[in-house]
């Protein structure tokens, strides 16, 4: 048995479970757990600059490999400052464990110097979370933090580790669990075979079926079965803002994104359609418009890892619960006994009339010779990586914008903050992206309010040497609180404009990259070039857009799925 | 509709108040709770009474079942079922009046005088919460209630149904 103190034991764990990355910040609570990382070279810490980017680099390190990212902070402000990132990632249920310091034992309750009650704090926007009360348990505590994590609905957990717990001059037995098994939580994986059969046969008498795509489909890496069974039923796919890049944004049958900000023919379609098989999706305000009116005419398959998804907004006619790859496999199964060869004369009028949605060209926008528009950027962007960039977002326009304009064909290359909304999480999330694929393009579309939530991070760029590519789509405003100020309040733009911008050349230079500024639509694509090829460089690309556009389509509020605005003029 | 929500949990620090926590966050109804170590000490049992629609107590059940603490869930008002709260109750007796009719009702109810002070009767009785209600709305009509308190439901299903691991 080996002994070691409770410091080494965290660090030991932590490689025990594979972890590579450790994104933290030090501090008088977690000094031990420190000195025991300084002596060993397994598990590479990263120091950022600000505790909710570690949060943040983790989330992204995460969403863009499936594997669960590690936090470590200290007590008090070190823990809270995780809150944002925790509650990020319980919304779009990312796999994350924050391991964060508390006073030591006999303080606890004193209101001791960086003391917060985390559990407590962060219950609300956790899976789970663990107050280790012995040495000795800290890898159970760990391997179980793990195992919770990703394993079932993904999310974060807490584990909080008082100060005497981990003191370096202390010894105590290391034993790492082979197998983690816990009485109260053994989630379902398999769908019920009796609602397979009942969703196979909905499906089957389908004339107008739509697949609904969600982030769990990505979540169980379910890509090549979500591909397989929408192509052998020939039914048209829409993914969600988080699960876009499950089913290829550049498939045939790809209708486009649902929701708010959803195609024309995506929600067309959902609105007509006569069974919709939901896939690792929720049903959320975002996509469902008026619950009221949502989907008419629809049998709701409802395809779910968490049971209490299923019909908490809307009522699901054929609940499955299981993980989108295990039941997809059984409902192509069950499926191969079916004879589908009808299933392209039989959906014939259905594609005929998708068909005349799309020819609507609702993602078609006003070009410009004078400004830049948004979307215009996303194109190029497009362009200048093929395709084939991991693209992280913050919040907002631009975020719309990315979703629409940059399909992506393959899983875990959209990284954003689709639950929460968090203004700040691109930066950090695409360095995440960074330190799990050090040789791909990863690129921040951002604008000028969320990048200025998490900038400190420049400077963590440089220390770790990251090249990522910013393009912040500028228009000297938060746009989307705009667009809703236009819509709403009469263009009453309060407290949405900033007439004190930074100069992001210089600031990005200040922090030791480079730093461009386009702000003429003929400049644009000899930026893009020059950006994309200084491989080895951090480039912030500030782009000065359109003040005054708009995303559209756009949902109108208390309408059914398919009331859309298209345009500032034209609605559905 | 009234339901009465019975789980299975660890006991575990902290796992109350994640049950609770749900409840707060997403707003669900508390009306009572009950909650003690079962006969194997290393699991709870709680018992919630709540009200809600049909789709209310799917979510509660749903959303509970989904800690990680938690082991079991049951809505015990689905299905035939044994409930009892325990109130204790202190009531004046300062009369022979007050004395007599209290000790009649006691009788009326099933309930024991459990301590006797010059100036007043404590009372424990058990029962559904309606008997409690009863008890108690019984009782002011005849003397002055100085203070109380009840236990909360706790239930089992009937039969051979059963919240076990």
């Amino acid at each position: 048995m080996k002994m070691m103190s409770g410091a080494a034991m965290v660090v030991e764990a932590l490689k025990d479970v594979g972890v590579k990355h450790v994104f933290g910040y030090p501090g008088g609570a977690v000094l031990d757990i420190y000195d025991a990382l300084y002596a060993q070279s397994d598990v590479n810490h990263v120091l950022v600059r600000h505790e909710q980017a570690a949060a943040h680099m983790a989330d992204g390190y995460a969403r863009s490999t499936g594997l669960t990212g590690t936090v470590l902070v200290t007590s008090g402000p070190g823990a809270t400052n995780t809150l944002t990132g925790i509650a990020t990632a319980y919304m779009d249920s990312i796999p994350m464990v924050v391991l964060s310091g508390q006073v030591p034992s006999m303080h606890i309750g004193e209101d001791a110097f960086q003391e917060t009650d985390m559990v407590g704090c962060s219950r609300p926007v956790v899976k789970h979370s663990f107050l280790v009360k012995r040495t000795e348990d800290i890898p159970m505590a760990i391997a179980k933090a793990f195992y919770i994590a990703n394993s079932g609905r993904p999310g974060p957990v807490v584990v909080d580790l008082p100060k005497d717990l981990v003191n370096v001059q202390e010894s105590h037995p290391y034993v790492f669990p082979d197998d983690v098994t816990m009485r109260s939580y053994n989630p379902t994986e398999k769908g019920h075979s009796r609602q397979i059969k009942k969703a196979v046969a909905a499906l089957m008498a389908a004339e107008r079926p739509v697949l609904y795509v969600g982030g769990g489909a990505i979540n169980a890496n379910a890509s090549a079965q979500v591909t397989q069974l929408a192509e052998e039923l020939n039914a048209p796919v829409t993914c969600t803002l988080m699960g876009l890049g499950a089913f290829s944004g550049v498939h045939p049958q790809f209708v486009g994104m649902l929701g708010m900000h959803g195609t024309l023919e995506a929600n067309k379609a959902m609105h007509n359609a006569d069974c919709i098989l939901a896939l690792g999706a929720r049903f959320d305000d975002r996509v469902t418009n008026n619950v009221a009116k949502f989907c008419p005419h629809a049998t709701i398959i409802h395809v779910d890892i968490d049971p209490a998804s299923i019909s908490k907004t809307v009522n699901a006619h054929i609940p499955v619960v299981g993980t989108i790859d295990k039941v997809s496999e059984q409902l192509l199964h069950a499926l191969a006994s079916e004879d589908l060869t009808q299933q392209e004369a039989r959906l014939a009028d259905w594609w005929k009339q998708i068909q005349q949605w799309r020819e609507r060209l609702c993602l078609r926008y006003q070009p410009s010779d004078e400004v830049i528009k948004p979307q215009r950027v996303v194109e190029a962007v497009y362009e200048h990586t093929k395709g084939d960039a991991y693209v992280s977002s913050d919040v907002g326009q631009h975020q719309m914008f990315a979703a629409l304009y940059y399909p992506f064909a393959k899983p875990r290359r959209w990284i954003n903050s689709g639950g929460l909304g968090t203004m700040g999480f691109g930066l950090p999330a695409a360095m995440g992206v960074q330190f799990a694929h050090p040789d791909v393009t990863s690129v921040v579309i951002t604008g000028d309010g969320s990048i200025q939530m998490n900038i400190q991070e420049l400077s963590t760029c440089l220390q770790y040497n990251l090249p990522i590519k910013i393009i912040s789509l500028n228009n000297r405003a938060l746009g989307m609180v705009r667009q809703w100020q236009d819509m709403i309040y009469k263009g009453r733009h309060s407290h949405s404009y900033m007439d004190s911008m930074p100069d992001f050349v210089k600031l990005a230079e200040a922090y030791g990259h480079v730093g461009m500024k386009v702000d003429k639509l003929a400049d644009l694509d000899g930026a893009m070039a020059e950006c994309f090829s200084l491989q080895n460089r951090l480039v912030f690309m500030d782009v000065a857009i359109d003040q005054n556009e708009h995303v559209y389509p756009m949902q109108i509020k208390h309408g059914a799925m398919d009331d859309m605005r298209l345009s500032k003029t034209e609605r559905t | 509709m009234k339901r009465i929500i019975s789980v299975l949990m660890e006991n575990a620090p902290g796992a109350l108040s994640r049950i609770i926590g749900v409840f707060s966050q997403r707003g669900y109804n508390v009306d009572s709770l009950c909650v003690a170590p079962t006969d194997d000490p290393s699991l709870s049992r709680l018992t919630i009474i709540t009200h809600g629609d049909n789709k209310v107590i799917e979510q509660i059940t749903k959303q509970v079942n989904k800690l990680i603490d938690v082991l079991k869930v049951v809505d015990l008002s689905e299905n035939s079922h044994v409930e009892r709260e325990l109130m204790l109750i202190k009531v004046a007796t300062r009369t022979e009046l007050a004395r007599a009719e209290v000790k009649r009702n006691v009788d009326i109810f099933r309930a024991r005088i459990v301590d006797v002070h010059a100036s007043n009767y404590t009372i424990e009785i058990t029962g559904t919460s309606d008997k409690l209600d009863a008890f108690a709305t019984t009782i002011s009509q005849t003397t002055e209630i100085i203070e109380s308190s009840r236990t909360g439901v706790c239930g089992l299903a009937r039969g051979e149904k059963a919240l076990r691991p």
